[in-house]
């Protein structure tokens, strides 16, 4: 069981329309050679799932600029302006969800949960179409799981059988991802043998990992 | 009139005196960044950034950029000794779980019922809630700083015109004018600033401001 492959060896994986998740806050933690690597393929009608639309020119951003996305499900959208522009004439679909809530979703989806109750969004615009539930005297909304079809990771350290670990606050959506998607690619900025991480240290463990590029 | 300048140093300077021992607090992008740099001495707090960290140290004492380190705003930033990251929804967790004692943000509108809008203006402007709508509802005390007007037009309103972030999640309204505390009766003014007076600020103010008995000159 080699997981260890080329740039070449990714290519064929990806596909028009698949649904995407990619890891990483304005970019910080988000897979930039794997991104190449879609932006290459020209690949279309992607659904992104992230934190945000990072900025024009990183992470998932670029993939917004390079008109490859359809849909993004997201929580923030504001700092990149090319998101908002193509949302408004129509070209991308944009699904809000609250921080806490989309990452909740994305547990769910990988943990096998049918759902999540949160008491934020109650009373916004949030709460449209959505379950409400009236537990102890307060709201929650019911919030449905999400999965996807890849999740595309960025591990600071990661041995050759992907147990990964982040550095400072690459971390945020990477380990959750690794959980909720059929093919989970982790793009490694530095490669070690297994045996060489601290296991106590290990955020996303290496079984949950297909295939890791350097 | 009090300079926009000005105004937001002097929110700044107000808002830090109401950070207590011990606290975890986060910190809105923008203004409420700001209030970092005016923590009262003899008190330690800690700030968290929803990103995935405790432990933020002041912007301004970072000068070593390490870009695997960055605050919810995208800015380089370093961390203290006493801090450590985590993940999306352990960060969450700190917040919807009434973890954090305390979170200060930004507002487009206010109201009387303590309701907070600050994430779209419908046709114009959609930047997203990103995690505002989570820290409003989780926090223990949310206080709001902003500057009074926007354009001269009153913020504080007797209903939000502009989709919510939260219904009546707002404690404290803290503006260059005054300090004001959302309560059952409506929004009272505890404080106010010595450059301005009960008329201008209730005429910059669109519901009733109730003025408070013991009310007191803002201490800056």
């Amino acid at each position: 069981m080699n997981k260890l492959v080329s740039e070449n060896q990714i290519k064929p994986l990806l596909k028009n329309g698949l649904v995407i998740m990619i890891g990483g806050f304005l970019g910080c933690g988000t897979p930039e050679k794997i991104i190449d690597l879609i932006i290459e393929s020209g690949i279309k009608d992607l659904t992104i799932i992230g934190n945000d639309t990072s900025y024009e020119d990183k992470g998932i951003g670029r993939l917004i600029v390079n008109r490859q996305v359809k849909k993004v499900i997201t929580s923030h959208i504001g700092t990149n302006p090319v998101t908002g522009q193509l949302m408004n004439s129509g070209e991308l679909e944009v699904e809000l969800s609250p921080q806490g809530t989309l990452i909740e979703r994305i547990r769910a989806g990988g943990y096998g949960l049918g759902g999540v109750l949160t008491p934020t969004g109650v009373g916004t615009l949030v709460e449209e179409g959505k379950k409400v539930l009236d537990i102890d005297e307060k709201e929650y909304l019911l919030e449905m799981p999400i999965r996807a079809d890849m999740a595309l990771v960025r591990g600071s350290i990661v041995d050759t059988f992907g147990n990964t670990i982040y550095k400072g606050t690459t971390r945020n959506f990477n380990p959750m991802i690794a959980m909720a998607a059929d093919t989970v690619i982790v793009e490694a900025e530095e490669l070690v043998k297994p045996g060489e991480l601290d296991k106590e240290s290990i955020i996303t463990p290496g079984v949950l990992v297909d295939y890791i590029i350097n | 009139m009090i300079d926009k300048k000005l105004g937001k140093e002097i929110i700044a300077r107000r808002v830090a005196k109401e950070l207590r021992d011990g606290q975890l607090v986060n910190l809105g992008i923008g203004l409420p960044t700001k209030i970092a740099n005016y923590i009262p001495e003899g008190i330690e707090v800690s700030f968290q950034s929803e990103n995935g960290m405790t432990g933020l140290e002041k912007l301004s004492e970072s000068d070593k950029e390490n870009e695997d380190i960055i605050n919810a705003g995208g800015g380089y930033v370093g961390v203290l000794e006493n801090g450590a990251f985590f993940d999306t929804s352990f960060s969450f967790g700190l917040i919807r779980g009434g973890h954090v004692d305390l979170t200060v943000l930004g507002a487009l509108e206010v109201d009387k019922m303590g309701n907070l809008a600050s994430w779209i203006i419908p046709g114009k402007l959609v930047p997203g809630m990103g995690g505002a709508m989570d820290l409003v509802t989780g926090a223990k005390k949310v206080i709001i700083a902003m500057l009074h007007t926007a354009k001269g037009k009153p913020k504080i309103l007797e209903e939000c015109t502009l989709p919510l972030t939260a219904k009546g999640v707002i404690d404290l309204i803290v503006t260059e004018l005054g300090v004001m505390e959302v309560t059952d009766e409506g929004i009272v003014l505890k404080e106010i600033n010595k450059d301005t007076t009960i008329e201008e600020i209730k005429s910059l103010t669109a519901c009733e401001l109730i003025i408070d008995d013991d009310l007191q000159v803002m201490e800056i």
